[in-house]
């Protein structure tokens, strides 16, 4: 199985996320240019954490428009996964791949800690690994990480059972605790916490190999099937 | 040659923590009677007329790049600069 990880300029945890799928995962995977436009070798594409350009105007809002982001919405049109962790779930939004937004923390403070999340539904190719409802701890490390959504979005959130991940104590100000969705196809997740950072024992967690190993069953089963 | 200034702020039901940050700091200073502070984006653009209206595309402008439409609303006001 093939990664893609889009470096745009200011991203700052894309070696994190090769480290996390090369060393640990044995997982093939490529950091990309922004400039790039053509994913269609790739089984995955992973858009990291950072301050993609900035996060001038707003977090994601320049990168939408990056011509990589061409590449990854025909790659996500096409119906293979694309994940998107911190920025990078700031980008899916701004993108519209992903609705509603992220808007600063309720306390207008940049939050880095352990969070503990729920798995609120594990039918997904991103969380198949884990069991019911399981808890993880997982490190968050955003300013702008407080999802916003109307009452009809989140409505159907619901009711199509979007809700990937829930923190259990909401740091910041997420409607319904929401840590993490997925698309209405199952095809497109995006969290704000950083399974990347927590997939050895020595950083503390490895809460976050779940989703890696997910993914790479379902590859297995696709390409066994 | 037109000038379009931008103002973006959020819309009613999104929390505004830099805004009532300001606030607070005003409130320190004594400024007491401030009810509220709301702190949005302002823009400047200097561009020529294009395939459409000025009006017209600097309202594409701002529902594609300057305002994020989930939690944000937009105004802006179009004049013709002296040449």
């Amino acid at each position: 199985m093939k990664f893609a990880v889009p470096v745009f300029p200011g991203s700052n945890c894309d070696h994190d996320m090769v480290n996390a799928l090369r060393d640990i995962l044995q997982a093939d995977a490529d950091l990309v240019p922004a400039t790039t436009t053509d994913l269609t070798s790739y089984d995955a594409v992973i858009l990291p954490g950072g301050f993609s350009y900035g996060d001038y105007l707003r977090s994601g809002a320049i990168a939408r428009f990056a011509p990589v982001m061409t590449a990854v919405k025909a790659f996500a049109a096409s119906g293979k996964p694309v994940m998107g962790i911190c920025n990078g779930f700031q980008i899916l939004t701004e993108a519209g791949l992903l609705p509603g937004a992220l808007q600063a923390n309720r306390s207008a403070q940049f939050i880095c800690e352990t969070s503990e999340l729920i798995v609120r539904n594990v039918e997904t190719q991103f969380t198949s690994d884990y069991a019911t409802e399981a808890h993880l701890q997982l490190p968050i490390a955003h300013g702008e990480g407080n999802y916003y959504c109307d009452e009809a979005t989140l409505a159907e959130l619901q009711a199509n059972n979007q809700i990937v991940f829930e923190y259990v104590t909401n740091p910041n100000g997420s409607v319904a605790n929401i840590a993490g969705i997925i698309n209405r196809q199952g095809n497109v997740l995006g969290m704000m916490p950083h399974p990347e950072r927590a997939v050895e024992a020595i950083l503390g967690s490895t809460d976050g190999l779940g989703i890696f190993k997910s993914l790479l069953a379902h590859r297995e089963e696709v390409t066994h099937a | 040659m037109y000038l379009a200034k931008v103002y973006v702020t959020y819309k009613e039901s999104i929390l505004d923590p830099k805004g009532e940050a300001v606030h607070d700091a005003l409130h320190r200073l004594g400024y007491t009677n401030v009810d509220s502070v709301e702190l949005g984006k302002y823009f400047e653009i200097k561009l020529t007329a294009g395939k459409k209206t000025v009006e017209a595309e600097v309202d594409e402008m701002c529902d594609r790049l300057l305002a994020n439409v989930n939690m944000e609303s937009y105004r802006y006001e179009i004049t013709e600069m002296e040449a």
